[in-house]
Parts: structure tokens; sequence; C-alpha cells
């Protein structure tokens, strides 16, 4: 039984992969690197096979030297190349963050635009089997908070594959974080090649009833508390932002306009965060239209603990969503001892 | 013009640019902090007019020499320090973040050890592009105590890239000496031990560190190895800023006076009149003179940079 072209369904890690190999085949100049891409494992096999099909200059392990290796990416990638740093937790970025904040996101600004740095940077975020505080962190406000970086979450594969080629094909630093629990996803992915361009969110649910404004992981929350309240007629609209930064204002500011009602689930904190800066945004565009203040959700304000106790209380959920909708909508509690929520014992096993 | 001669046109340029900085910064009307390079002029220079056209150099704050024995100009320079449109990066570098990708300057920071590692991505590029040019990267005896310097030069030994590290030791840090900042007692003899070759010279003799950065090209080209070179120089002055401060105590003037016997300016112009060159030598300082105080003038009658120029350059 062969699928049609059209309708062809992929993971969205096949759909990093098919990114990487279409890429890599179109332009030269782009190569991956970055700490254990050319092992056995392959970054969750997104990077298999490509040292081998594209030889050991164009795919590369390098050593343990993730400032010097955010460095050499900006070197590389102003002279001529297109560097694919990947680092399998974003945490691990931390120790590049003097490169990055202030040589790559600073360069072209001090030669008054005259050099570009097209420099992607693929960071791994997740979360559960007690990946605890030192590997689960988004950062993603860190990022976004920075003049001269832009910030991408996909969701969907569709759209990572989109996401990523034109996040190489762009003439700016991208940060491009990928959640790992979406890695198993499936959804479909046409063959050939296509961007989704940077700084477009899109309406990844029609609703009319209440807004929410979903990055990453949470897109896939949401959408399990869209359907749970859809039982009761409420119509939740999901807006997934694709691109913290730049970020589309209009389509977050067109749906809240409608709806009235603003919900934003950041998979990050909340303090200072990302959802504080949607909230910002929607009150200074929307202030007289809006029939709520808005809402966040986010993580804990703690660092994220191991104990799968404790983890759960972490981390937000559907369930969190389905709260706020309906407390900001005046509805009693739906009854929800029957579903099924996602939890990394039918999603994910570790040890990684 | 011979080699000495041009050889000593770069190093007067640097020298009296310097020197005239020192007579205007008093005025106010250079708000940036500048790293003068009074002493250090022979590394920038020789090194550069060895290596020349062919190649990419990536240095430190402390980067006029750098800037000036590259591009010989002088109308972009000071008009980046006085903040003008006309500057090389429009104001928006200043004195400490001076690049001329044009005439092959890369990149210079003001955070200690960054562009060491830009400068190894350069060397990957380079070869994989075939673009055949000579990477060079410039750093203080303070960046071989940051962890990047290692994770730098380590990645080009393991990945056997053409290129030359040179230090340029001043033997502080910045008034920190070496012996409270340093684990080892000579770096070369550390990283001799990595795949790489390594020089040592206290020279302030241009034409020798000419003609060791000659060799240096020349032997990481045949080698395809790191050339890491450790180089001497007495930094004359305070360590940002334009006065002297053998007054506090952290040092002596008799230091000084030592290293001014070989002064490296002094001592190119004496060769020079030893060739019979007198002549040429004034020609030379006088065009010199002329060019600094035009680029001066311009400078300062120069537009400030439009409001709307804090938004151009971000973005490509
Ligand atoms: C990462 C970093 N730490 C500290 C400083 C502050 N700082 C400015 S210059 C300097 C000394 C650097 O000494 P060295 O590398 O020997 O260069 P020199 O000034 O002697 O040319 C220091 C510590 C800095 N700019 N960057
Ligand atoms: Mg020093």
């Amino acid at each position: 039984m062969s699928e049609s072209k059209e309708s062809r369904t992929i993971t969205f890690q096949e759909a990093i992969a098919e990114a990487l190999n279409q890429e890599m085949a179109r332009d030269e100049s782009v190569f991956v690197y970055g700490l254990d891409v050319a092992d056995h494992k392959g970054i969750y096999g997104t990077t298999l096979g490509l040292a081998k099909k594209f030889g050991g200059t164009r795919c590369f392990s390098t050593p343990l030297s993730e400032e010097a290796m955010m460095g050499f990416g900006l070197g590389a990638a102003t002279n001529g190349l297109r560097p694919i740093n990947v680092h399998i937790r974003v945490d691990f970025l931390l120790l590049a963050m003097n490169q990055l904040i202030n040589m790559v996101a600073t360069h072209r600004y001090g030669s008054n635009g005259k050099t570009a740095v097209p420099l992607v940077i693929r960071a791994a975020i997740g979360r559960g089997w007690g990946q605890g505080y030192q590997h689960s962190k988004t950062l993603q406000s860190i990022f976004a908070h920075i003049p001269g970086l832009k910030v991408v979450m996909p969701t969907t594969p569709y759209d990572v594959k989109g996401l990523l080629i034109a996040s190489i094909r762009d003439n700016n630093p991208v940060i491009f974080i990928e959640h790992r629990w979406l890695y198993f996803q499936k959804g479909i992915v046409p063959e050939e090649s296509y961007e989704v361009p940077l700084g477009s969110g899109k309406i990844a649910k029609e609703g009319a009833d209440i807004t929410v404004v979903a990055t990453s992981w949470m897109n896939v929350e949401a959408l399990k508390a869209q359907e749970i309240l859809s039982r009761r007629n409420v119509s939740i609209e999901i807006v997934d932002v694709r691109t913290v930064a730049p970020l589309d204002k209009d389509v977050i500011i067109k749906s809240v306009l409608k709806t009235g009602h603003c919900v934003v689930a950041d998979y990050d904190w909340i303090n200072c965060g990302f959802s504080s800066e949607v909230a910002a945004m929607v009150s200074e565009e929307c202030f007289g239209r809006l029939k709520s203040p808005v809402t966040r959700i986010g993580f804990a304000p703690t660092p994220c603990p191991t104990t799968r106790a404790l983890e759960d209380e972490f981390y937000p959920g559907a369930v969190d969503i389905i709260r706020a909708v309906e407390k900001k909508l005046g509805l009693s509690a739906t009854d929800i001892s029957g579903d099924d929520f996602y939890s990394y014992e039918n999603k994910f096993r570790g040890p990684f | 013009m011979t080699l000495s001669l041009a050889l000593y046109q770069k190093l007067y340029l640097v020298r009296w640019a310097t020197e005239a900085i020192r007579k205007e910064y008093p005025n106010d009307q250079i708000k940036t902090p500048v790293h003068l390079s009074l002493g250090e002029e022979a590394i920038a220079v020789g090194v550069c007019h060895a290596i020349g056209k062919n190649g990419l150099f990536y240095g430190t704050y402390r980067n006029h020499g750098l800037y000036l024995s590259l591009t010989l100009e002088t109308d972009k320079f000071f008009a980046e320090l006085y903040g003008k449109r006309t500057g090389a990066s429009g104001g928006k570098a200043g004195s400490m973040h001076l690049t001329a990708p044009e005439s092959g300057l890369m990149g210079t920071s003001a955070v200690v050890g960054t562009t060491i590692p830009m400068a190894v991505g350069a060397a990957f590029a380079n070869r994989v592009r075939r673009t055949d040019k000579a990477i060079v990267v410039f750093f203080g005896d303070g960046a071989l105590d940051e962890g990047v310097f290692w994770e730098s030069f380590n990645t080009a030994c393991v990945l056997k890239l053409p290129m030359i590290f040179i230090c340029e030791d001043n033997g502080l840090a910045p008034h920190t000496l070496k012996v409270d900042r340093q684990g080892y007692p000579a770096i070369h003899k550390v990283l001799e031990r990595f795949n790489c070759l390594t020089f040592r010279n206290e020279t302030t003799d241009v034409e020798e560190i000419h003609s060791l950065a000659l060799k240096a090209g020349l032997l990481a080209r045949e080698q395809q190895l790191p050339v890491f070179l450790h180089l001497h120089y007495y930094r004359y002055l305070e360590h940002v800023g334009v006065n002297e401060d053998f007054d506090q105590g952290y040092r002596t003037r008799d230091e000084f006076e030592k290293w001014y016997k070989v002064d490296p300016i002094n001592l190119q112009r004496k060769r020079l009149v030893e060739m019979n060159l007198e002549k040429e030598v004034s020609d030379v300082e006088n065009q010199v003179r002329e060019q600094v105080d035009r680029s001066i003038a311009l400078a300062k009658a120069a537009p400030f940079p439009d409001k709307a120029d804090l938004f151009k350059g971000v973005w490509s």
C-alpha cells in the first residue's frame, strides 16, 4: 500500500532529517557540527547518515567546547559557509552565551550591516524521565530578548521541516528549539522542499470563544484541552506562534480581537518570560476589547525537580488550560476523569 | 618603496595616529575608550605586512595598529573614533570593535578571547571553500587565561587547520602580572605538546617579526597545522586611556626605559638612516602627518549618524 505524495505521513524527527538532507544536497555551504552529531545515535536520529552521505567535512562531531564551537560558527558563517550547530540540550548552550550574545548577535550591527551571519543553532528541549533541572530548560525568552537573534519553536512535522529550511536559508542567526516529545509526533509532510516563513504564526485550530496562544509542546496540550472542551460547546482558538522572534503579532491580535479572551500557554517559566511579553502586547493592542485580563500558564517558579511526583506539579498541561478557560468563561469544572492525557510513559522512554 | 621603508611607513602611521589621539582625547570629542598600542607597533605591522592582502585578521580591542597597518587609511578610522556617520562602521563600533572586512580585518572585540574561535571557524571555511587565505588571530597574554583559548586552540589542532595564533604578550592583564595568573612557566612549552608548531621571540625589530610571520605562514601552509607565535612588547601607556601610569605602583619607569632603548619605531628609523634614506624617511613622516591631520579635520567636520541609523544593520 503506497501513500500518495500529498498525504505522506512522517515523524517530526524524520521531517528534520529530511530538511537537513535536502538543504545539504541543495547547497554545499551548509554543514552540521556539534557534540555527537556524527555518532551512532545522531541526535535522536535527526543527523544519522549525514556524515556518510555528505562526508566528514559536512557533518562532524566536535570537542566538548560549546563556547568555541559557537564562535567557530560565527567565523565560518562570515566566511561563506552556512553552519548548523547542534546541541542535544538547550542547557548546554549556556556555556556559549558569551559568544552568542556578545559576538554572534552583534557582529552584523558592529559592521554597520556589512556582514551577515547565516548560522542555525539547533537545541533540543524536553522533559520527563527524571531529566531534572539541568536537562530540561527552554530559555526562549532569554534568546528572544536579544536583538539580532531569531528564535523558532516548531510544533508539527510540517512546520519543523519548513521552518528549518527557512532558518538555514535565513541570513541571520537563528535559535531553533525542538521539544523531544515532538520527535515522535506524526503528520503530513510534503516530500519536496518548502519554507515556512520565519515570523509567521498560525491558527492551529479555529475557534470563537477564547484564544490560547501556545509555544512548542503546549500546542499539543492546548489541542487536548480544545478537544475536551468542545464536548461542552466551548470553542477554543489555538495560535501556534511558531517563531518567538520575530513574533507574528497580527495573528495573535486578530484572534484576541475576535474572542476577547487570551490565555498564553508558554513552555517556560512565567516571570519575565515570553508569556509576559504576549500579555503586555495584547493589553497594548486589544485593551478595550478584552473581556478578561490575559491569563498566563507556564512552569512552576522552581528549578525542575527530578522526581516524577514533583515533576507533574512543575509542568503545566491540558488540565491547566481547561481550568483556566473555565474560570475565564465562568463555567463549572468539566469532568475529565475518563480522559487520557499525555505522559512520558506512553510517549517516551529513557534513559535520555 | 623598499621593504624597510614600507614597514617604517606603517610603523610611523600607527605611532603618529596614536600620538594624535593622545593630543585630541582631552577635548572629549573622542567618546570611546581607547586601548593604545604605543610599544606594540612592530607586531601588528610586521605580521600584517608579511601576510598582506591574502589574510583574514582577527584581533582585540587593542586593534588600532591592526586596523591602520591593514587599511593604511585614516579618514574612516578617525571618523569612527569621533562617532561620525563617515566612520568605518558609521559610529556603531567605536575604537574597541573596529572592522574593515574589505581589507581583511574581520573581527575585533571588547570581550577578551572572543575572536579566537571565530578565527578557527574562518580557517575551517577557508579550507572547505579552498579560498587560500591566511588566517591570523591576535590576542593578549590575558586571553590565555580564558577557557575559550584552550577550546579553540585544541579544536584547531584537532582539525589541523593552517592558521597563525599570535599572543601579544605585554606581561599584564590589565594590571595583574603573569606570575599571578598563569600556573605554568612558558606557554610555548605547554603548547608545543599539541599538534602544532610554536615560536617564541622577544624582539621589537619589525623586520625580524616580519620574517618570522612569513615563516609561520609558510609552515602553516606546508604542514597544514596551526602555528603559535609568542611575541613580546612593553605597553608604554595605561591599559585604557592616553596617559602614562608609572606612578600607579604596579610597574616602574625603569622597565619602560629599558624597553624604550629598543623602541620599534626608533629601531627602524635608525636602520633606514644608516642606509642613507634620511630624506625618504622624512618624506614618509611628513606625508603621514598630513594624512592624519587631514583625517582628523574631516572627522570633526563630518555629521553624526541620522537618528534612523540606530535601527539599521541589526538584521540581514
Ligand atoms: C571576558 C572578559 N573579562 C574581563 C574583561 C576586562 N578586561 C579588559 S582588558 C583586560 C585585560 C586583558 O589582558 P590581555 O589579554 O593581556 O590584553 P592587553 O590589554 O594586555 O592587550 C581585562 C581583564 C574583558 N574585557 N573581557
Ligand atoms: Mg596583556
